[in-house]
């Protein structure tokens, strides 16, 4: 009985500690800057801690899921907002946010610094931070044993050569997976994109739900599978050597760089309405768009920096080019269009 | 007699677990689907009719509905002579092989779908083998994004909750009944159908109910290993929720989906009450034998093999794979874990990781079966005293037992998405707090404890109670003396289960975690999130060390005595 009664004393507590629990902010304790952002989000410790130096602030981080889902619980957060600062809504998902109207404007001076073409809002209500392309990758050691040469064009992928050696995701859920879809749509037209999906789908092409499975499940350079060819980022190969056991030699993968194969995705930032602390938020806002900051996303995000003072890292050099001729879409467009892109795929390519 | 204020005291505590229902399950849903379905007050009707007439989530709730319905039947079918010898025999490695079949409970599906593409995927080891074997092209074995590999994957998944919960309700059942039976002439098939079975009812359609929503409300098996041609009503909700934002025909589904299993969960207690039954359970291990003849031998072990095979092979290849390096065996992965490579401020240790995901659970399981125990007390009671009431008198105890369920058949992300909006206002200030992670884990847990230990305490007599009473024994005298060695196991599975599902969960753990807290399955994504062979390997090794925290968990538990009750 003894078990009992202290069961009902931990519960009595318990539900007494919740109920009074996250108890108000007192006068003498520094301001707290929150940050949202997806999953992906990393930082170096150190930048944070100088940052939180500098300004007598403390940043509190949290990540809400992916990119849709983050976005969407920023939305349905309405006028208690999550965070202060929102990070890493995307060109695809930029309309949803702007219509619920999610953002304070906020002209950041350091704006000046960012590269031409990404999309600057004119309203100023977000900031561009990082850009990312969404490209095909290949197993390099795969295509030298099979004595193949590598696609180097969309249309490679529907050529009986390669059949049954992709596997790509989800547009109706993964990111990649809706770039790779844009992707097509820019290169063969809404007249023509869901012939060249049915060309890919008599031709094998193995669409799973995200990009874990398909990058950790089939793709040949990183898993048990069999598909040499997988829709991933520009960056990934980096990424392959950054964390590779051992440096290797060359990078185990490749991504396919020739003009209108990638979609660039570009994420920006910008300041939740209804914060109470908006002088605050401006600071991490600067701080976010600096070049410091800046020079830590490409090997801590693996995508590339958005401020033209930034310094990429050697093995970005080396390894992590860009792409040239990227596909960039208006996200006017896309929003007007996705959800009927989505479904008629969705109706070709896995019905 | 008792005094009013005690009596009061009682109440009072009795009411805790619908007090905490209220509060975290039925507050929250009631908030999101308020929200989605009646936006300016006015019920969207067009939205909340919608499943019920288009033919595309027809087809989904059709799919959902005889996908689940197979793989519960596939699950029983498949744990029944396990649980049988469990219950009934006495083994080395006994405590080991049950750990194994419930460790799959904590696995994110992402790596079990990689464990399994290992396995039995077009490049698997058993593939390759296969192939080479009968000088194929190619592997015999093509299971990935079909049926298959999801009732493969939901009986892997579910296997130990048949075993689990049938086992602890065969130990009590003393075997004496069947062996009269086989003495007065039964055939032992006969006597099987029309004594045991019977008497396992209530387990069995106890253990079968909670598969059956499990598979109901099946997502990351559906997603992930059946691929983007399959959806259950959970995943459309995501879909609609997430994807497309469509919050009205998300709330919509989420709505039907409970009303569904309400259903069925009320025509369920109703049988379980018409079973009514009340059985001569016995505490003793009496019931439990060593092996003796060569048959016993054959079943016992070849029981053990099939769970090796079925649940074992899966996990061996997972902690196989995360010793493999790319040039042979190594400890690198599991190295490289304590080594904050870059600096990143999301690096975990994984000492802390295990001890905030130990905690929660822990936390988790104390709340769920506490509230677990006092709702079944109340409601076994109830049940008793209104069984002489009428028709009418027993509706109200059904009709909450099948209440108290709906928690684990709703949508995790309606109820995510539910805490967001309702919990982060006054008087409910929860969201930032750490302390509403054991809570969201225990509302799903409750219906699980519940599940454990109803059919027990509807099993044991009155008499004993009564007779307990009449020698003098209070009320906790009895309850200790009568109901707790009887209720033993079966908290004890509840128990488990509580544990595990915390210790797994992951939904709430990201939309609640901050970096202050990272538990071990936040610090698994992270890693699957990025390329790179040190990723996936510190992936593997992180999913081992929640293999092994769940493990030494169970055996810790199990071990866990009260009084001096002998062995299990």
């Amino acid at each position: 009985m003894k078990h009992v009664k202290v069961w009902i004393l931990v519960l009595l507590l318990g539900v007494l500690g919740s109920a009074c629990g996250s108890g108000d902010q007192t006068a003498d304790t520094p301001a707290v800057v929150r940050l949202m952002t997806h999953d992906s989000f990393d930082v170096s410790a150190e930048l944070i801690a100088s940052f939180e130096a500098e300004t007598g602030l403390d940043v509190e981080i949290f990540k809400a899921g992916d990119g849709g889902e983050m976005l969407n619980k920023a939305i349905l957060a309405g006028d208690a907002p999550l965070a202060d600062v929102l990070f890493g809504v995307d060109n695809t998902f930029l309309s949803r946010a702007l219509e619920n109207d999610l953002f304070l404007p906020y002209e950041s001076p350091v704006l000046l610094e960012i590269r031409d073409g990404l999309e600057l809002d004119p309203e100023y209500r977000v900031s561009p931070v990082d850009y990312g392309d969404i490209c095909l990758n290949y197993d390099v050691a795969w295509f030298e044993e099979a004595q193949l040469p590598p696609p180097d064009s969309l249309e490679d992928l529907a050529d009986p050569m390669y059949k049954g050696l992709t596997v790509v995701e989800n547009a109706a859920t993964s990111t990649p997976g809706l770039g790779f879809l844009l992707a097509t749509v820019e290169r063969f037209g809404e007249d023509g994109y869901l012939d060249y999906w049915r060309q890919l789908v008599a031709n094998d092409v193995l669409i799973v739900d995200g990009w874990e499975q398909a990058y950790y499940s089939y793709f040949t350079a990183a898993s048990e599978g069999d598909r040499p060819i997988v829709v991933s980022y520009a960056s990934s190969p980096v990424a392959e050597v950054f964390y590779a056991e051992e440096p290797p030699a060359s990078a185990p993968t490749a991504a396919v760089l020739t003009d209108g194969t990638c979609f660039r995705q570009v994420e920006f930032a910008g300041i939740l309405r209804g914060t109470k602390v908006e002088k605050e938020a401006r600071l991490l806002v600067d701080f976010i768009l600096d070049q410091q900051f800046q020079e830590d996303i490409p090997l801590k995000m693996f995508v590339y920096p958005a401020n033209e003072t930034a310094v990429l890292p050697e093995l970005f050099q080396k390894y992590g080019h860009a792409a040239d001729k990227p596909v960039q879409m208006d996200p006017a467009r896309i929003t007007a269009n996705r959800e009927a892109w989505i479904q008629a795929w969705t109706d070709v390519a896995l019905r | 007699m008792i005094g009013s204020a005690r009596s009061i005291a009682v109440v009072a505590i009795f009411l805790l677990p619908a007090v905490f229902f209220a509060l975290f399950y039925l507050y929250p849903l009631g908030s999101i689907l308020r929200l989605g379905l009646m936006p300016e007050g006015r019920l969207n009707t067009a939205a909340l009719l919608q499943p019920l007439v288009n033919p595309n989530l027809l087809r989904i709730v059709w799919f959902t509905t005889w996908q689940a319905f197979v793989s519960t039947v596939l699950t029983l079918l498949l744990a029944f002579p396990g649980a049988y010898v469990l219950a009934r025999f006495s083994f080395r490695g006994k405590t080991l092989v049950r750990t194994l079949a419930t460790l799959p409970f904590v696995l994110p599906t992402v790596v079990v779908a990689a464990a399994f593409i290992a396995l039995i995927g077009p490049s698997g080891v058993i593939n390759n083998w296969l192939r080479d074997l009968l000088a194929l092209d190619r592997g015999p074995i093509a299971l990935s994004q079909t049926i298959w590999i999801i009732l493969l994957a939901h009986v892997f998944y579910n296997y130990s909750v048949v075993l689990r919960l049938l086992s602890a309700y065969w130990q009590n059942l003393p075997p004496s009944m069947t062996q009269a039976a086989q003495m007065l002439g039964a055939s032992p098939l006969r006597a099987f159908f029309e004594v045991t079975l019977p008497l396992l009812r209530p387990a069995i359609t106890s253990a079968a109910t909670l598969v059956f929503i499990f598979c109901f409300t099946s997502f990351g098996v559906i997603i992930i290993l059946g691929g983007p041609r399959f959806a259950t009503i959970e995943v459309e909700i995501y879909r609609q929720a997430v994807n497309l934002f469509n919050l009205p025909l998300a709330a919509a589904l989420s709505l039907w989906q409970i009303i569904f299993t309400f259903i069925l969960m009320w025509v369920y207690t109703r049988t379980q009450a018409r079973l009514g039954q009340t059985v001569k359970a016995s505490a003793g291990k009496a019931a439990e034998r060593p092996v003796r003849t060569p048959r016993e031998k054959w079943l016992v072990y070849g029981n053990v093999v099939a769970i090796v095979i079925l649940i074992g092979a899966p996990l061996l290849a997972l902690v196989a794979r995360s010793f493999r390096g790319q040039r042979g065996p190594t400890l690198l992965y599991y190295r490289s874990l304590f080594i904050n490579q870059d600096d990143s401020l999301f690096f975990v240790p994984p000492g802390e990781a295990i001890l905030n995901s130990i905690l929660i659970a822990f936390g988790a399981m104390i709340l769920a079966v506490s509230l677990g125990l006092l709702a079944a007390t109340v409601l076994s009671r109830w049940e008793r005293n209104a069984a002489g009431n009428g028709r009418l008198g027993a509706l109200i105890p059904r009709t909450l037992d099948a209440l108290l369920m709906l928690p684990l058949a709703t949508s995790a992300v309606t109820l995510g998405l539910g805490y967001l909006i309702s919990l982060g206002r006054p008087p409910l200030n929860l969201r930032d707090s750490i302390i509403i992670l054991p809570i969201v884990h225990a509302v799903v847990a409750v219906p699980f404890v519940m599940r454990a230990v109803l059919p027990g305490f509807r099993g044991i007599q009155p008499s004993l109670r009564e007779a307990a009473a009449m020698l003098g024994a209070d009320g906790r005298h009895v309850w200790w003396e009568v109901d707790w060695p009887l209720l033993r196991r079966a908290i004890l599975a509840g128990a488990i289960y509580a544990f595990t599902i915390s210790l797994g969960e992951f939904g709430a753990t990201v939309f609640l975690a901050r970096p202050e807290t990272p538990t071990l399955p936040v610090a698994i994504y992270r890693f699957l999130g990025r390329p790179g062979a040190l990723n996936y390997g510190q992936a593997l090794a992180m999913s081992v060390l929640l293999m092994g925290v769940c493990a030494v968990a169970f055996v810790v538990i199990e071990r866990f005595r009260f009084g001096n009750e002998g062995e299990f």
